[in-house]
């Protein structure tokens, strides 16, 4: 060991989403907090200035903002019995780097999941009975209620800084709003943004279907904010550079414009950025962990951070992985469906219609992350399961994002991929088209999960984060339903040509097109150490001072996008950690 | 004929006479203006406040050095005044001096050894103390400020201004009205709060009165009639802030106190030397002082005619329908106003709220001299965080995408466009502060 630091109350191993909301928490108690992040430093100027940012060959093709994999990946199989290889190439998930982590290249969209996800497993088996999930699935409830969660689904909304319309406060149902949502107590700290011209149409047309469109939510200001750090937003000017890009213009929802600046004046917060956490360390019964021990890129040397209290804060892959090479809780065993860790891994499932109309011109340079309009109608509260032959659901939106040529680009099929004919097709289209998109769930298996790779190491010499996923029959079932029940809506919208992305029957993960960042599970929280890793304060089972934040520590993956779940749960944890934990730190469960 | 070479001579003699008293008579300090009891102790917290509120440590503090050990060069038109350590040390500092020397530095800008100060120390603002600040001034500089062992470099101007003792005629002028401070009848308590605030520790007249023509301020208090109406400092324009149309008028006195204590409110935001007062004293002070000084500033000032009839009326400018229009043949100025301004300040030049200010209406925008909006445009500019806004909010600048003659026709769009109403900016103006900047 090369170096030692002193102690701190609290270290904090990643300084993005739920980095900021620790370190602002538990620094208001007092408590003397290290937040250790592996990247760089980045603030609105001048590392998302304008016009540099927004620059889509380097950040949107070639992925500035992303890690590294050289740096840190991980190994990816479809199953058992394939060998899992390195991802090598950034495509189907991004993984961010740097202070404000995937908070500040993300698209902003921002969900509570519905009232059944939160008892998932109950909910299956009590309306369709337990026959309705395969044999092979292993979802499970939360250990703690929709109504426990709401004051800090909440918290985080208005921290954040949500545009959106309400659709049901406390039970009463609001006109405009998704009269889908769980029951929130409040509205949206800022009105919902403005569609563009694709989301209107989309709205028009669901309507006119009989379903319930509502404006997406998302992190995007709609107006000039502050929050209550103080913290401020202006509004956003629509320029259609969110994911991929950090934001010029203070309009994104980001550590940044949320608690950073606010977190730095406190005295009693430190952070230390190209320093990367290796291993959480234990004590010698094992029974509590005495710090981490993190390289240090500017001095090329391993230091030992002691602390009391160890946050585990960094992205869902890498908290996965830290639990793992830390040798902290029981490794998830596929064969036996023992152990913990690693286990009840899930993605996202997407799918949806391009749309492409002759005469009609959407402005794609036009768009936010979370632009247009959304339906529920065809969320897990609303299907029935039994009849269906899946479990599971999807939000639809349709809002363009972006009209970035590089890598948003829709043609017909049949268009020429190069050459004069794909110009042609450029020509034609460009600024023609529109889609409508399914969001989908993803059910946890007992054959996806994750694990050390027997073969490759990272550049530390520690065994990589081995994925092992595929498509599961009962999510193509659900999807193929998203697909059977959009292409009327499509079709209504008279488009001059059609076509759809949906995944078939015996369709294979392929990791190279960009599909969602939303990776879950791994280390879950539960009501029972066999089958969840940390409890339901999200306090590791086996080593009370160490918590781990994340969308890893999801049972299964909701329906929605994960980051209004990652901070309602992080703002959840630092509630107990301050009233309960400190006070007396013990397991809490 | 011998009797007028007589009464010459008696008169050279009496001149020369004159002269030497005038240079080697040490000056008569001025004494305290309360006889506080023997057992006076200031309240716990008193120094710090007074030396925040008056911005000590602004002057006094190197880039980078210890707080109050001086050595900071500041630009005076007669040539640069490095400023002293004021730190408790005996041998470079003020540890020697008693609580006398102290309040002549203060009041009649005297050292101990009767050297007199050049007035880039404003004497003639702090004359105004109470004896209770300063006596809880000196005891913070005694015994809370760290000693610092800091030799700094002995200011040397140019003749004729080397010759100090002429500042004794300047401070006939400047400083030779009764000391302390005497609140203004009929005016209630937060009111002359904010006078005291405003017309001593916080020397606001130092930047926003004009200079007579010895450089001395042009009004010291509101009953001069150019006090506070606007000065200059280092070239930039200190803006006015008693007419109809300066922002402690147009602003409630809420906006104005959020400006002093956050360098941001809903209209607009502080940059340049303001940002710095913003950063280094202002914020310091309580909400009930800035709502003081913001009051004050409001009754001495002209209100705008038509605030209510402009507020309930928001109207489309010309300005607005051309950045609307966006029409291709555009000129210059609102062409780069929209490609690089109009995302946050809004083709209405009103901003948005707190976070972007408005452009319309805004005293740096339309200053006389437009060094500063040049200044912000090519280098941006960064608010202070504070405890009320905690966010840096930080514009970036554009001295690496525009042009001098873009810059120029920018800020000339910018000090025309909605309801602004002042000169062109030259591409040589534009030049200059690159320039600048650059050395």
């Amino acid at each position: 060991m090369a170096r030692t630091e002193k102690k701190k109350d609290v270290v904090l191993v990643g300084f993005g989403w739920t980095g900021a909301i620790m370190g602002i928490e538990l620094a208001n108690e007092g408590l003397e907090v290290l937040a250790l992040e592996r990247g760089h430093d980045q603030a609105t100027v001048p590392d998302f200035q304008y016009p540099n940012m927004i620059d889509e060959l380097k950040y949107g093709i070639r992925y500035g903002m992303m890690e590294k994999p050289a740096n840190t990946t991980v190994t990816i199989r479809r199953s058992l019995d394939e060998e899992a290889l390195p991802y090598r190439s950034l495509g189907t998930f991004l993984l961010g780097t740097g202070v404000g982590g995937a908070g500040t290249h993300w698209n902003g969209l921002n969900w509570r999941p519905m009232q059944s996800e939160y008892r998932l497993k109950s909910y299956v088996t009590e309306k369709f009975g337990a026959g309705v999930m395969t044999e092979d699935m292993t979802i499970q409830d939360y250990p703690m209620t929709y109504e426990e969660l709401e004051p800090h689904f909440d918290r985080f909304e208005k921290v954040a800084g949500i545009s959106g319309t309400a659709g049901n406060i406390n039970g009463k149902i609001v006109e405009g709003g998704n009269p889908f949502e769980a029951p929130r107590s409040d509205e949206y700290p800022m009105p919902a943004m403005p569609s563009t011209w694709d989301g209107v149409k989309f709205r028009d047309a669901a309507k006119a279907a009989g379903y319930h469109p509502f404006p997406s939510p998302g992190g995007i200001a709609s107006k000039d904010y502050k929050n209550e750090y103080n913290m401020q937003m202006g509004p956003c000017n629509h320029c259609g550079f969110c994911e991929r890009y950090g934001c010029y213009n203070y309009s994104k929802s980001s550590p940044q414009t949320a608690i950073i600046d606010a977190l730095k004046r406190k005295k009693n917060f430190e952070y230390r950025v190209n320093s990367e956490v290796l291993r959480v360390e234990k004590s010698t019964d094992g029974k509590t962990v005495t710090g981490v021990t993190y390289f240090d890129h500017k001095t090329g040397e391993e230091v030992f951070q002691p602390a009391d209290l160890v946050i585990l804060t960094a992205f869902a892959l890498n908290n996965v992985h830290l639990m793992l090479v830390s040798g902290i809780g029981q490794p998830y065993d596929p064969n036996t469906n023992e152990g913990v860790v690693g286990r009840n891994y899930a993605y996202q499932i997407t799918g949806g219609y391009t749309l492409f109309f002759k005469d009609e011109n959407f402005n794609p340079f036009i768009g936010t992350g979370a632009n247009g309009f959304c339906i529920d109608d065809f969320g897990i509260d609303n299907i029935d399961f039994a009849k269906e032959g899946f479990v599971g659901g999807a939000y639809w939106r349709a809002g363009q994002t972006n009209g970035q040529p590089g890598h948003t680009m829709p043609l017909p099929a049949g268009t020429p991929s190069w050459g004069a004919g794909w110009k042609k097709g450029i020509g034609e289209w460009y600024g023609h088209a529109m889609n409508i998109g399914a969001h989908g769930s993803v059910m946890s298996y007992r054959g996806h999960y994750l694990d050390l790779d027997p073969t490759y190491k990272d550049r530390h010499g520690r065994p990589m984060l081995r994925m092992t996923y595929n498509w599961h029959p009962n999510e193509i079932r659900q999807t193929q339903f998203m697909k059977q029940k959009m292409e009327p809506v499509a079709k209504s919208m008279n488009p001059t040509t059609l076509q759809e992305g949906f995944k078939k029957e015996g369709a294979m993960f392929d990791v190279r097109p960009y599909q969602t960042t939303h990776n879950t599970g791994g280390t879950v929280t539960g009501d029972d150490p066999k089958t969840s890793v940390l409890n339901r304060y999200l306090q590791s089972w086996d080593c009370h001072n160490l918590f781990v934040m994340g969308a890893n520590t999801f049972p299964q993956n909701t329906q929605y996008n994960p980051t209004g779940m990652v901070g309602g749960l992080a703002y959840w944890a630092a509630h107990h950690i301050r009233k309960d934990y400190l006070p007396n730190p013990r397991a809490l469960v | 004929m011998k009797k007028l070479i007589r009464v010459l001579g008696v008169l050279v003699v009496l001149g020369i006479i004159a002269l030497l008293a005038f240079i080697f008579v040490p000056v008569q300090r001025t004494g305290p203006v309360t006889q506080l009891a023997a057992d006076f102790k200031p309240a716990k917290g008193q120094g710090e406040y007074v030396m925040r509120a008056g911005d000590c440590m602004a002057c006094h503090t190197n880039e980078g050095g210890k707080p109050f050990a001086g050595g900071r060069a500041i630009q005076s038109p007669m040539g640069t005044i490095w400023t002293t350590n004021i730190t408790p040390d005996k041998e470079t500092g003020i540890g020697n001096w008693s609580l006398d020397d102290f309040r002549a530095a203060l009041y009649d800008g005297v050292a101990p050894n009767g050297t007199h100060l050049y007035p880039a120390m404003p004497y003639e603002n702090y004359r105004k103390l109470t004896e209770e600040d300063v006596v809880a001034l000196y005891d913070y500089f005694m015994h809370e400020v760290q000693p610092v062992s800091n030799k700094v470099e002995e200011t040397k101007l140019s003749f004729p201004f080397n010759m100090r003792f002429g500042l004794r005629a300047w401070n006939w002028l400047a400083a030779s009205y009764q000391a302390g401070f005497k609140p203004e009848e009929g005016q209630d308590e937060q009111f002359n709060r904010g006078k005291y605030l405003v017309e001593g520790a916080a020397h606001c007249a130092a930047c926003h009165s004009p200079r007579t023509l010895f450089m001395s301020q042009d009004g010291i208090d509101s009953s001069s009639k150019a006090f506070l109406t606007g000065g200059e400092i280092d070239g930039y324009t200190a803006p006015d802030l008693r007419g109809p149309e300066s922002g402690p008028q147009k602003w409630t006195t809420e906006q104005t106190a959020a400006y002093l204590a956050t360098a941001r409110n809903a209209h607009s935001s502080a940059t340049g030397e303001m940002m710095l007062v913003v950063r280094d004293s202002l914020q310091y002070l309580t909400h009930e002082d800035n709502m003081a000084i913001a009051t004050y500033l409001k009754k001495i000032g002209t209100a705008p005619a038509d605030a209510s009839a402009a507020a309930a009326k928001p109207e489309v400018t010309e300005t607005e329908k051309l950045l609307t229009d966006a029409k291709a043949d555009m000129p210059l100025g609102p062409r780069l106003y929209l490609d690089n301004c109009a995302a946050c300040h809004i083709v209405n030049g009103k901003g948005a709220g707190e976070t972007f200010p408005e452009l319309d209406g805004n005293s740096l925008v339309t200053a006389k001299s437009p060094k500063g909006l040049i200044s912000v445009i090519l280098h941006g500019a960064e608010l202070p965080s504070t405890a009320d806004r905690p966010m840096k909010l930080r514009m970036q600048g554009y001295d690496q995408r525009l042009s001098d003659e873009e810059v120029a026709a920018l800020a000339t769009f910018l000090r025309q466009g909605w309801h602004n109403k002042a000169p062109s900016v030259s591409a040589a103006q534009v030049k200059a502060v690159r320039e600048a900047a650059t050395h």
